[in-house]
């Protein structure tokens, strides 16, 4: 709740900032300062109760889950500021106003992970991903970007309206005329065709807003064509904000007939693992590659929502933190580089050993590699996945693609250190930005020796 | 009450704005499809609504007139759409001069 007020207020303060700052420093200064207040807000919410009390008639009911991811989410976006904030001013005149429509995407990452009701759904994934349309856009000078926008935009339009005709459906599927999910949860009412379609028409859209396997043909353009600030936002909290809105509906709303989507969910998986993977191995663009794999990550991610005991959802949460910190890291190196293909790393070993160095964590994060988070994030989720019947094969073909994602993050790393350096430009990353990559792969390897910082918390 | 019919349309409706999302290339063709698969929503809620009204089950008449709110926040959703979608639009056709979607394939490469 404290999050919803406080990142519409900043927004409309950054937004009408632009007409008061001259200095195009002063912005970024102000939007750090913001998602500082909104992660301090968030955490006080999180333990001593909301600050500010809205009359929602439980349309929005905080969970500590979502609290929790919350505050993964703002830490995430104060690293991206961190990080690449200062891209912004680079690409247009207009820097308060981009500050200001993350914070709108705030909102909707705020409201997606703490709905009761469908409308708040739909209105938390829009406010969500509506900014993320003209952030898309930002680089107004380039085709390509414009090309990535307009992609983006028709596709999630396209998709926002299977969502929108889904939860009709399973409006007048429903017998008591509600759209609270509590309502609605299946058990309660009888499973009707109605429900059923309306079901699989917004599992269809969700996939999307989370790019799952047969629904991520988007992904790797979108990302591919914006700055890396924005496909960092949009792989790390986009993506998992919608992710969160998919769990939260399925373990609520359908939890009572997991036997009817379980097929459709395990479909997804597979598709994701292997499409994210076996794509990613034949890209040459390093950006590209970290779009494929987002996709295998999604399927990985997806898994967790099967298992219905309380160390998925611990699995879950630190897969969530684990492949945030590494993805905003790798597109904070990608920001740094003149060149993100494959040839562009080769002996940054050489060139520039800290950068390398914090690469090297990330890229091993993101295999999963022991001690580091993304190790025990995957570990927890197959341990939960291995208590389900039948299951074995999904186990095998995941631990399979590990392997093969190993092959392609490796790759990066071999460049790194077993080649020889081809431009002499690069320079090492010094002041504030090493204390952030210190800081992001401090956490990552902290993570993956002592998750319970973390998942203890969501018992809070 | 007949509330096949307006089911009927409905998906009709909205079969007719997948199809044209699927198979038209000119962007503003699209946009207007995708208005159109919101129209059909927008319809079948209203009548969703009747029908939960007339039913005995739904106690007050508040809950049942959820559905006909719920339209009101789907035509915000969709004016939200067209601006969002002609600006993108426009900026598009400032720089390539077409409003056709076939460019979009470009950035594969």
């Amino acid at each position: 709740m404290n999050a919803i007020v406080i990142s519409a207020f900043w927004g409309i303060l950054m937004m009408l900032g632009g007409v008061v700052f001259k200095n195009k420093y002063h912005p970024k200064y102000l939007a750090i300062t913001g998602v500082i207040v909104l992660i301090a807000l968030n955490l006080l919410e999180f333990f001593t109760g909301p600050l500010i009390e809205l009359p929602v008639f439980d349309m929005l009911k905080t969970s500590s889950f979502g609290l929790h991811f919350n505050t993964i989410a703002f830490t995430a976006t104060l690293f991206i500021l961190l990080l690449n904030g200062k891209e912004f001013k680079e690409l247009g005149l207009h820097v308060s106003e981009y500050f200001g429509l993350i914070f709108f995407a705030l909102i909707g990452v705020a409201i997606a992970t703490s709905y009761n009701t469908l409308l708040l759904l739909l209105l938390g994934i829009e406010l969500m991903v509506v900014p993320l349309y003209f952030l898309t856009g930002i680089n107004y000078g380039n085709l390509k970007n414009s090309e990535a926008s307009l992609k983006f935009f028709l596709t999630g339009a396209f998709f926002s309206a299977v969502i929108i005709m889904g939860i009709t459906l399973i409006y007048g599927g429903n017998q008591l005329g509600s759209f609270y999910i509590n309502f609605i949860a299946l058990g309660k009412t009888d499973v009707n065709p109605l429900i059923m379609a309306g079901m699989i028409l917004m599992l269809v859209g969700m996939a999307f807003k989370v790019s799952a396997a047969p629904f991520h043909f988007w992904a790797p353009d979108v990302y591919d064509g914006t700055p890396s600030v924005i496909s960092s936002f949009l792989s790390t909290i986009m993506q998992t904000a919608a992710f969160v809105a998919f769990f939260r509906l399925f373990k609520t709303t359908f939890g009572q007939i997991q036997h009817e989507w379980q097929l459709l969910i395990i479909i997804l998986i597979v598709a994701s693992l292997l499409i994210g993977n076996i794509t990613s191995v034949f890209q040459q663009s390093v950006k590209r590659m970290l779009a494929y794999s987002a996709i295998a990550h999604m399927g990985f991610l997806l898994m967790g929502i099967l298992p219905s005991t309380d160390l998925a959802t611990e699995g879950v949460i630190l897969y969530i933190a684990a492949y945030t910190l590494a993805t905003l890291g790798m597109y904070g190196v990608i920001g740094r580089m003149q060149d993100y293909t494959l040839e562009g790393f080769n002996g940054l070993g050489k060139k520039a050993p800290r950068l390398a160095f914090f690469t090297t964590i990330f890229l091993l994060s993101l295999t999963g590699i022991p001690l580091t988070a993304g190790f025990l994030g995957k570990f927890y989720i197959l341990l939960q996945v291995a208590t389900l019947e039948g299951m074995e094969w999904l186990i095998l073909l995941s631990v399979l693609n590990i392997v093969l994602a190993a092959v392609y993050y490796f790759r990066i790393i071999r460049a790194m250190y077993f080649r020889p350096v081809t431009d002499e430009e690069r320079g090492d990353v010094k002041g504030i930005p090493l204390l952030i990559f210190g800081i992001i792969a401090l956490l990552t390897v902290l993570l993956g020796i002592m998750p319970d910082i973390l998942t203890s918390w969501i018992y809070y | 009450m007949l509330t096949q019919w307006y089911v009927i349309l409905s998906v009709v409706l909205f079969s007719i704005g997948v199809m044209g999302v699927l198979t038209r290339r000119n962007a503003i063709v699209v946009l207007l499809c995708i208005q159109l698969m919101l129209g059909a929503s927008a319809l079948l809620l209203t009548a969703f609504s009747k029908m939960h009204l007339s039913h005995a089950h739904v106690f007050s008449g508040e809950q049942a007139s959820q559905g006909q709110i719920f339209v009101l926040f789907i035509i915000v959703i969709a004016a939200i759409q067209v601006v969002t979608g002609l600006t993108i639009i426009l900026s598009f056709y400032k720089k390539t001069h077409s409003l056709d979607i076939n460019f979009l394939n470009r950035l594969k490469n």
